[in-house]
């Protein structure tokens, strides 16, 4: 049989929560029997930097770095951010945007302007579903569940059984955030 | 039979060390090293852990463990093993009582670090036994036959790791703790005691061990070639196997090295002779190709393969066969997102006061501050290395002098940073009578690397309160004048400036101790009790607002001005660096 390798990036700014959702995915696609490699980057990004969460799943996974034109799927949990890692997908592949925008400091400190037209372009080039994950997590309490919305649409579009995912969600968040979690996570199945 | 984990390579480390019996480790905190000990503090009912002041105390710790007949292991970054080296050259002198690891973790790419060295250049130099894992269950596996294979050869092994192993998880099994015999302890001054009669002896055994360790290298299990086409074989070892494996397929046969001190030349000569054309792949310099062409056989490494920066797949695939990877292009441009000091940092009001200076020279040193270096603070001329900013201070202030030329210089350091290498550069400065001002940056924690207590903190790894170092007294203590030590609070502009200015004026070693706790630490009840941490919000009244752009130019990453200058409320802290800064009053603080 063919190793058959599937390749997944999740992208955003420090302190939105991916490296979370791909814990709870990594665990997830081990349980279910594959060879799973997740690696993460994350020297500075507690300090405004940008993050990225890649994982491999298949039979036997040996290099857990995901690079240009390789990802099946791409989550994107801020916006630029899509466009910053868009050469990475691979032609045919994925990607699921979060309208949800983070100036950097260039932006911020207004010598530059947040780049425009970003989910018209990359819709244009590519498979493009756009998910407004913060607007979702702040209608069920709370910003912060975004994560989880994300990563219930990621596992939609991934389309493997036989995961109980909502177990997994439960046991990797603080049992009084389950609740609420569980309903982002549904959220985001929905929107796919 | 216990259960599979997805674990990165340093919880592994940790897992291995505690299933191989470990008793005792130490480290300083370094990335991408630190959850090693993190995770070994985990097992404090098990074992002990501490953070050592920095690396050499670490190394020697864990010496006087292994002396006393336990299994040790003291764990740093790469440029950590720079600090480390002096006990560790003359330790494979003397060998070991109880089982010694030291781990080793590369930053290639520099992910997070001032350097790319290579340190498998220090197992050859040093003459140690060297292990390099290429997943998390081999860095399990290898953790424990580290601690056999140095009790077996009486050495200390370097267990190598890059980043992408530290970082990165896989599926490891767990299994259970074995004890470790405590081995008896006694005096032994023919092999512990390095005076030159006794070391010269010590060489003259090291090199006997190595022979020894160079013939197991070529029956050792981690050493291993698998064939299959024999057109192409190719050597390589940790995270750049897996590089390789990816790039030429399961047609190409490997010969995969788990033990790379001494070489396994015998293995590497029936495989090279084997095989059509030898590659060798490897991260950052030609370490095994050096030795494989010194040996007499042909092989193909850095010719191709890139020896700066981290490898992956496709730069392999690249190097070698020229195919370019297949991707979809945008149009547009993101724009850059560099790290920059947080909404509320407490360096932000010092380096800003700092930055209005003129004529000075400020040498920094590794740490959280030295993003201030970045515009628009941009106020840093140096960095080199832990520890290093008060004695490059000193000596370039020195220089100044002795040509004539007005520059002062400020030296800033962090706490941790100051208690790791900084203390004796101070003691440079007052006893040679240098005149550079010393800013000792005390945010209560070590910061960058994701808050690790330290011995000025009053908690120790395992959670224990500890004695904390009393700056102030310390910095007398080596000779500072009372009155040229300054204590202020970095968040108060007017309280820094005056400072600088004094402490600027005089001609003798002067200290600034700047006090307040990183935002993002988890606040004790001491702070809480010190400090004014209350959640406060500023504000900026449009009507009031001129636009003059002063807090703008402070970084605060809360600051917004794009269109109108705003204050994202999520993000602020009340610092108030903004308030202090604007001319008009149009920033307000709400509790």
């Amino acid at each position: 049989m063919k190793n058959t390798v599937k390749n997944i990036l999740l992208v955003g700014v420090g302190g939105q929560g991916t490296i979370l959702a791909s814990k709870i995915l990594s665990e997830g696609l081990l349980s279910a029997g594959y060879d799973v490699k997740m690696s993460e980057i994350h020297g500075m990004s507690q300090r405004g930097g940008n993050v990225s969460t890649q994982i491999r799943f298949g039979d036997k996974i040996r290099s857990p770095i995901v690079d240009k034109g390789e990802a099946d799927i791409i989550v994107a949990f801020e916006k630029m951010e899509a466009l910053r890692w868009f050469e990475y997908l691979k032609p045919g592949g994925q990607m699921v945007i979060n309208d949800f925008e983070i100036p950097s400091a260039p932006i911020s400190r207004g010598l530059v302007a947040y780049p425009k037209g970003i989910l018209e372009e990359l819709s244009e080039k590519a498979k493009v579903s756009v998910v407004r994950a913060g607007e979702i997590a702040e209608k069920l309490g709370n910003a912060r569940a975004m994560n989880i919305v994300l990563l219930g649409a990621l596992v939609k579009a991934l389309h493997i059984g036989g995961i109980d995912w909502k177990a997994l969600v439960r046991g990797n968040v603080k049992a009084n955030f389950a609740e609420l979690n569980l309903r982002a996570f549904e959220a985001g199945e929905a929107v796919m | 039979m216990q259960e599979k984990k997805l674990l990165t390579g340093n919880e592994a480390v940790a897992r291995g060390a505690y299933e191989a019996g470990l008793l005792f480790a130490s480290a300083y905190p370094g990335t991408p090293s630190t959850e090693i000990l993190e995770n070994l503090a985990n097992f404090k009912d098990t074992l002990y852990s501490e953070w050592a002041p920095n690396e050499k105390v670490a190394l020697e710790a864990a010496i006087g463990a292994s002396l006393a007949g336990v299994r040790s292991l003291a764990a740093m970054k790469h440029v950590g093993v720079n600090v480390a080296a002096d006990p560790l050259f003359t330790f494979a002198y003397t060998g070991v009582n109880g089982g010694c690891v030291l781990v080793s973790a590369d930053d290639p790419g520099m992910h997070s670090s001032q350097n790319e060295q290579d340190n498998r250049n220090y197992a050859f130099a040093a003459k140690l036994l060297m292990l390099e894992p290429s997943d998390s269950q081999e860095t399990k596996d290898f953790t424990k036959l580290a601690f056999e294979l140095s009790e077996k050869f009486d050495t200390p092994v370097m267990l190598r790791l890059t980043t992408r192993i530290c970082h990165s998880k896989s599926p490891v099994q767990l299994e259970g703790r074995q004890d470790a015999p405590v081995v008896p302890y006694v005096r032994n001054i023919e092999k512990y005691v390095a005076t030159p009669a006794n070391a010269i002896v010590m060489h003259e055994k090291l090199t006997e061990r190595m022979a020894a360790m160079q013939a197991y290298a070529n029956t050792a299990p981690v050493n291993r070639a698998e064939y299959n086409g024999l057109k192409t074989g190719v050597i390589s070892a940790g995270a750049a196997y897996q590089y390789a494996r990816d790039a030429f397929g399961d047609d190409a046969s490997y010969l995969k090295l788990g033990m790379t001190h001494p070489m396994p030349m015998d293995l590497v000569r029936e495989f090279a002779s084997k095989v059509e054309t030898l590659y060798v792949v490897e991260e950052l310099d030609p370490y095994m190709e050096t030795q494989i062409k010194a040996a007499g056989i042909a092989c193909v490494g850095k010719a191709l393969i890139p020896e700066r920066g981290e490898l992956n797949g496709r730069i392999v695939r690249e190097a070698v066969f020229g195919e370019m990877p297949i991707a979809i292009h945008s149009e547009k441009t993101a724009v850059p997102r560099p790290p920059t000091l947080c909404a509320g940092c407490p360096h932000r009001g010092f380096f800003l006061a700092l930055s209005k200076k003129k004529g000075v020279v400020i040498t920094g040193d590794i740490g959280c501050y030295t993003l201030a270096s970045s515009p628009p603070l941009s106020a840093m001329d140096s960095c080199f290395c832990m520890g290093g900013s008060i004695s490059t201070g000193h000596g370039a202030a020195k220089a100044f002098a002795l040509t004539g030329r007005p520059e002062k210089v400020v030296a800033v350091i962090g706490d941790s940073t100051f208690f790791h290498s900084g203390v004796t550069s101070l003691m440079d400065v007052v006893y040679n009578r240098g005149n550079s001002v010393s800013v000792i940056l005390d945010n209560r924690i070590t910061g960058m690397t994701g808050h690790q207590q330290n011995p000025g903190t009053g908690f120790t790894l395992m959670g224990e309160p500890a004695a904390e170092v009393d700056i102030p007294a310390l910095c007398k203590a080596i000779g500072v004048e009372g009155s040229n030590i300054y204590l202020v609070n970095p968040l108060a502009l007017d309280e820094v400036d005056a400072a600088l200015e004094d402490a600027l004026a005089k001609d003798e070693p002067t200290v600034i101790i700047t006090r307040y706790p990183c935002i993002l630490k988890k606040f004790s009840e001491e702070d809480r009790a010190e400090f004014d941490l209350s959640p406060k919000k500023c504000v900026i009244s449009q009507e009031a607002c001129r636009k003059c752009r002063m807090c703008v130019k402070t970084g605060c990453p809360s600051i917004r001005a794009a269109g109108a200058i705003t204050i994202d409320a999520a993000s602020c802290t009340g610092c108030g660096v903004c308030m202090q800064v604007c001319e008009f009053g149009a920033i307000t603080a709400e509790g």
